[in-house]
Parts: C-alpha cells; structure tokens; sequence
C-alpha cells in the first residue's frame, strides 16, 4: 500500500486539512472530509497537529561497539516513537566513525533498519585523539556524504586543529559541532559548579569552561569565515556570546537539549546517577535564558544528545556512573511541557526548532521541509492534548536510563510518516 | 532518629544533643565496672571501608564491640570506580549475610546515600565519609569535645565560636561541622585561601575569611584541617612553605587566641605544615581527647540507630546491677 489519506490533522497547528500521500510524496492537500482516493488507507487524524518529521542533530547510536547499549535499529525504533524521521549519528563509536569506511558502514545499518534517515557525523580528528585531522574530505565524498563533524564527547581542544577544521569543511559546505567543554578547568568533574556542587561535595564542571570555548570558536569562525555549530548549549553566558556573534554575522549555529530546558542541579542532591549527564545540568536561571533564547531563535535546534547507557553504567555510585540520558522518546514532550504550554512557542516555531533548521544545518535535502503538495512525505501527528506517565521499561531504545522517569509528560506522537509510509500508527510502531 | 546517619542534615537539634547525651552516658558506663555492654548483642555491624582509614574504622570496630554487636570488617580493595566489585554487589552480599548496619568509608561522595536509597540493602547505614561530601560521626565527636571543654558538657552550643582553618574545598570534615555545630547553635567562620573554598561557599551558614590572624582573639574552638602537599600541583597554592606561613597554626598565633581557647584537628597531623609540633603538643590541644571521644559518640550513634533509646540506658543498667 503505497498511498495514505490523512484526514483532519492541522498542519502547524491551523485549521484542519485531509493530507494525501502517495510514492513517497505529499499528492494534495485537500479540505478535511474529501473522500479518500481509491485503494488509499485512511489514517483518522481528527484533533492532531501536524508537523514535518523532527530532525535530529545529536544522536548516540552506540554502534559499532556497544550493541549492549542501543544499536542503530533498536535507536531508530526510539526516534521513529518520538516523531523522528531523522537523525545524526555521533561518531564516538568503537571503533570511531573517523573514515569513510566507518561512516558508510553507519549509513548502511540505517537503510536497513530503514526506519529514519540515519546521517553519519564524522570525526574531526583521528580516533578523537585531538591530535590530527581525520580524513574529512573522504567521509564527505562517501555514500554518507558526511557534512557535519564533531568529535563529540571531547571538546576540539587545540585552537588551531579547531581553526583548519573551520576552513577545510568550508570546501564541501560542512559544520563543526563543538563540544565545548575547556579540558583543564573541568578535569574530574562531575557536577555543575555552584551552590549544590559545594554542598554535596562533587568537584565542579564550571560555565566558564563551555563559555571559554564558545567565545575562542565564534572568533576563529568569524576569522576564516567557517561554519561552526555550538552541541548542547547550557549555560546563560554561553546564550549572550552566541547572540552577539550572530549579531556580528557570524556563522554560527546552536542547539540545546530536552534535559538542560527542562531540569536543574539540584536533582543531583539524590546522587541518582540518572541525573550524570555532560554537559551537566544547570542552575533554574540557566533554564529561563536557554527557553528565552531557543524561542526567540539565539539557538537554533533542540537536539536530544540521545545517550543510551546499559544499567550497570548507571546502578552505581555517583562518581563511577557514564555520563550522558536518553532523549528520542520524550523530546517532543518535554519541548511541549517547556516551550509550548509555558506560551513560549508555537507549533510553527516547534517545526522550525525541531525540524526545519536542524535540517537545514545538516544540509539535508528531503528533510524539514514545508508541509506542501510535492514535498516529500516527512511528518509526524501528534495528540497535544494527551498526556503520558514514563516508563524506562516501555522504552523501545535499549537503555533506560531515561531522567524522566515516572513523571507524566504532556503531548503524545500518534503517528510518525517516513518517505511515505507510516513506521509509528496509534503511538506504536508499525 | 532517622534510620541512617548520612550527613549532618539527617539531624535536628534534639536528634543531635539525644546523640552527645547519649554518647556521655556511655562514656560513663564503659569507664565503669561494665567495660562492655551487652546492648546489641546478636546485632551485626559491618564495616565496609572502600578507603583506607584505620583509624576511622578501629574506632567503629571498638564502638560496635563495646556494645556486644558481632562486627564484620570488610575491606573492599579498590571502589568500581578502579573496576572492583561494585558497590551494588558488595551491598548485595553484606544484605545476605544480615548486617543489621553498615558503616561504610567510600571515595565517591554520596556513595552511603546510594546505599541508603538504592534498594539494595534494608538496614542502617552510617556515613563514615564519603569523598569530599561528609563525615557526620566526626562532626559529632568535634560538637562532643567542644561541648566538653567549653559549654560544661551539656546542652547545644549556643553562641560558640568556631573557626575552621584549612583546606575546606576538598573536606567533608568541614561540611559535616558547618551544618552540625550552626545547627548547634555556633558560629563558625571558615578561614582558607580562596582557592580552597569552594564556589558557592557564599551561601553556607557561616562567615567566610581569607586571614587566620583576623579572627584568632575572637575564636573559641579554633579547628585545624589537614592539609595534603599535594594541593599545590594543581595550583591551589604556591608552596608549603608559604601555606603554612600564611594558615599555619605557630605558638606565637596560639598566644592571641583566649585563654580558655581549644585547638582540634581531625588527624591525621601534618606536623608543620597547618600545625606546628608544639602547638600539637600543648595542653590546649585536645586531639588525643577527640579520639577517645570518637569511640562513645559512635557508640551512641550505633546504639541510637539500631533501636535503643537514651532513657532505655538507665534500665539497662537497673537490670545488669540487679542480675
Ligand atoms: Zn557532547
């Protein structure tokens, strides 16, 4: 069955619409209550907003390597759950996703799995050493056609390893996602520096040493004019260097995560492991200026920094546990629960936030685009009205180390559309 | 009383004057012709020391034999954090064995909470510090011996003014006592280089002081923390030789404290660097004190939390001298 009828969703929000899908393709828009064309199967979608497939940016696929933590499959089920119909496979795998055999081998699991686009990010340097350039040039030309590079989970720390990265993916158009994390000012820590982390007696990961970076990577992209992309963005401080570099013209892009628009350091004070994540999360008056500056644009992206961790990463005590939450299942939720029911935002600004911009920062063609006959058919309808409680245990991904846990989130994805057929129906997957 | 002892913030006032109240009681009864008291007989207390402290753990050990209870020790080579066994696995096998306590010395801050709070054991645990995070029966044992020389040995410390010297960044000493003795009713004031206070210290409930010499005529307990020569490699301070010049405790800065003034340390001492050799030996040093008082204020605390009560002490002894 290659051909859908979608009846009653509004599309951003507006007024409602039957949406007819066939070959992959949005074939009309037509007013809601048209009788469906022959042989096409009905999705009832009375009351669901509908918005263009979210894109992520940040993704941790754990494969190759630790398959006991997600592999590209079980991770594509999580995003195809949480409205996805792409996403950006981080490159700290084992081995590394540092060449084009590597990246290619990524990209084939995902057409596989063919649940979501699955997009390779390709190492800035060999192994994420630090040390020297991976081969850009060749994961960018491969069937990945790799264009966003990051050596994520390490911050590019050497100036001028992060100067020619700047300049070299300037010749294919292709990002550096930083990490921005200055290694010496945060050697051992564990929590957000401030008044918690005195209290609770763990060594502090300061806001200084992300805003340090940001300020160093804005001027070397203002300088050789190359594209720079700022990963999980978490500190207000980091919010003002990024507004006024923009304001400079600077090519610059952000992103911030569910979890730091969300939840605060002082979770920490149940030492619950659960709550380890890097860039760690931030005091309440970062949360405001973080939700001020993703809906006034300032950061340009939600991305989930999606980081599976099997439990016995996170059974433990503090200091010994990984670092790092899942996000895929609950993102659009807790975007919903932040951004939209606080008045923030509306749905428009979710598509462009969740699925227009990342796209257009990855430099992916068939994604984030508007929802028009001729585009292709990437959506997700969603029941705004709904709520849910979080289960780890229901989670398709396979960790569980979601921070959510037990809370009832607002907003539930009904249906999930990839290049024209349905992978999600009735909030399960197809 | 709460059911574990993790940090000072688990006690109120009344909880913790039960404890010093508690602890003189036994103190006087084990000085007395009953050296050993058979509360907690057929009661398991197990230590679990992922640190080395013998010090710290031959002070619980004797606590829990004094009070008849079976002990354990169990010394677990290396945390998971140096791919041991974890901790959830050692708790599982403690749960087994039917430790009705556990006193558990950790590296990691907060790994007694997780202990406590995890579900994998079901009885007490007693923090006997944790990373840079706490050390409550130390604070109790300091509230003890100041209450001892300077407030007659009874009642809380209103008033009291304590100052803590040292290293207060990386010290679960100087956590546990800030909360314990304001709780108490003290005022303390904490004296370090800047480096050695941490961010956010501002809002702690005390005052914060960069010069030792500012606040040596109006201090009452005056508390030296030990202070590693280490720091300075990460640049916490240029030299020992300049630490100790600057936060040192010398005779000379003793002379200017009041006469009725005492000086703690938590041991171990590093002769010459915060605490000069005479100082250490002096009269107005009471840590050889805080040691023996160690041993009751963890009696009390065992006792305490394993199910008995202050006035359940008089009975007891009713009932041993009518035997
Ligand atoms: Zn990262």
């Amino acid at each position: 069955m290659t051909t859908w009828h979608i009846a009653g969703a509004q599309p951003l929000g507006g007024e409602p619409v039957d949406i007819a899908i066939s070959d992959g393709t949005i074939s009309a828009i037509l007013p809601t209550g048209s009788t469906p064309a022959p042989h096409s199967t009905l999705i009832e979608a009375h009351g669901l907003i509908a918005l263009p497939g979210l894109v992520d940016l940040h993704t941790h696929l754990r494969e190759p390597g630790r398959e006991d933590a997600e592999t590209v499959e079980s991770g594509c089920r999580a995003a195809a759950l949480g409205g996805f119909t792409a996403v950006h496979a981080m490159a700290n795998t084992d081995p590394v996703a540092d060449s084009a055999g590597v990246v290619e081998q990524v990209w084939r699991l995902g057409q596989t799995a063919g649940l979501c686009d699955v997009h390779p990010v390709g190492a800035v340097t060999v192994g994420l050493q630090g040390e020297r350039l991976a081969e850009i040039g060749a994961m960018a030309d491969s069937a990945a056609r790799v264009r966003i590079f990051s050596d994520d989970g390490h911050c590019v720390n050497d100036a001028l390893l992060m100067r020619r990265a700047l300049e070299y993916t300037k010749a294919f158009d292709g990002v550096v996602a930083q990490h921005a994390q200055e290694k010496r000012l945060t050697e051992g820590a564990q929590m957000h520096e401030g008044v918690v982390s005195s209290r609770l007696g763990l060594t502090g990961w300061p806001a200084v040493a992300e805003e340090a970076i940001i300020a160093r990577d804005v001027l070397l992209a203002e300088h050789v004019d190359g594209r720079l992309h700022v990963c999980h963005v978490s500190t207000a401080g980091s919010v003002e260097i990024i507004r006024h570099a923009k304001a400079r013209g600077v090519k610059v892009t952000a992103e911030v995560t569910p979890h730091h628009l969300m939840l605060t350091d002082d979770l920490v004070e149940t030492y619950d492991p659960v709550y380890k994540v890097n860039p760690p999360l931030r005091t309440a008056r970062d949360v405001v200026a973080l939700r001020a500056a993703l809906a006034d644009g300032t950061i340009d992206a939600v991305a989930t920094d999606h980081a599976p961790h099997p439990s016995e990463s996170k059974d433990c005590e503090w200091a010994a546990a990984a670092m790092g939450m899942l996000g895929l299942e609950t993102a659009l939720s807790v975007v919903i629960e932040t951004m939209v029911n606080t008045g923030l935002m509306g749905w428009a600004e979710v598509a462009d936030r969740m699925s227009i911009r990342p796209a257009r920062i990855g430099g992916l063609e068939g994604q984030g685009r508007p929802l028009a006959v001729g585009e292709p058919a990437n959506l997700v309808l969603v029941d705004a009205g709904a709520s849910w409680v979080v289960d780890p245990a229901a989670m398709a991904s396979r960790s569980r180390n979601t921070p959510y846990r037990a809370l009832t989130l607002p907003g539930r994805v009904v249906a999930t559309i990839y290049r024209g057929r349905p992978t999600v129906l009735e909030g399960r997957l197809v | 009383m709460t059911r574990h002892l993790l940090s000072c913030e688990d006690l109120t006032a009344e909880d913790a004057i039960l404890i010093l109240d508690t602890a003189k009681r036994l103190g006087e009864l084990s000085t007395g012709p009953m050296r050993k008291l058979p509360t907690l007989r057929g009661r398991t207390v197990v230590n679990l020391f992922f640190e080395d402290s013998t010090r710290t753990r031959i002070s619980f050990e004797a606590a829990a034999k004094r009070l008849s209870a079976d002990v354990i020790n169990f010394a677990a080579k290396g945390s998971s954090v140096e791919k041991g066994e974890s901790l959830k696995d050692t708790a599982m096998t403690l749960e087994a064995m039917g430790a009705d306590a556990v006193v558990i010395r950790h590296p990691a801050s907060g790994a007694p909470y997780r202990l406590a709070n995890a579900g994998w054991i079901g009885g007490s645990v007693i923090n006997a510090g944790d990373g840079t995070h706490a050390h409550p029966t130390q604070a109790l044992l300091d509230a003890y011996t100041m209450r001892e020389h300077l407030r007659s040995g009874t009642g809380d410390l209103q008033g009291l003014r304590v100052c803590i010297v040292g290293d207060i960044l990386h010290s679960r000493v100087a956590r546990s006592n800030v909360t314990l003795l304001t709780t108490l009713g003290a005022d303390v004031t904490l004296v370090a280089p800047p480096t050695l206070l941490p961010i956010g210290v501002e809002e702690w409930p005390a005052t914060i002081s960069y010069s030792l010499d500012d606040h040596l005529p109006e201090t009452d307990a005056l508390m030296m923390l030990r202070v590693q020569n280490e720091r300075m490699n990460s640049a916490y301070f240029p030299s020992a030789r300049e630490y100790s010049r600057r936060y040192g405790l010398t005779s000379s800065r003793m002379s200017r404290m009041p006469e009725h003034a005492i000086v703690l340390h938590p041991g171990p001492i590093n002769r010459g660097m915060e605490i000069a050799s005479e100082v250490a030996d002096s009269p107005r040093a009471v840590i050889i004190e805080q040691v023996r008082n160690g041993v009751i204020t963890r009696m009390a605390v065992l006792y305490l939390l394993l199910g008995g009560s202050e006035s359940g002490l008089g009975d007891l002894v009713d009932e041993e001298a009518t035997a």
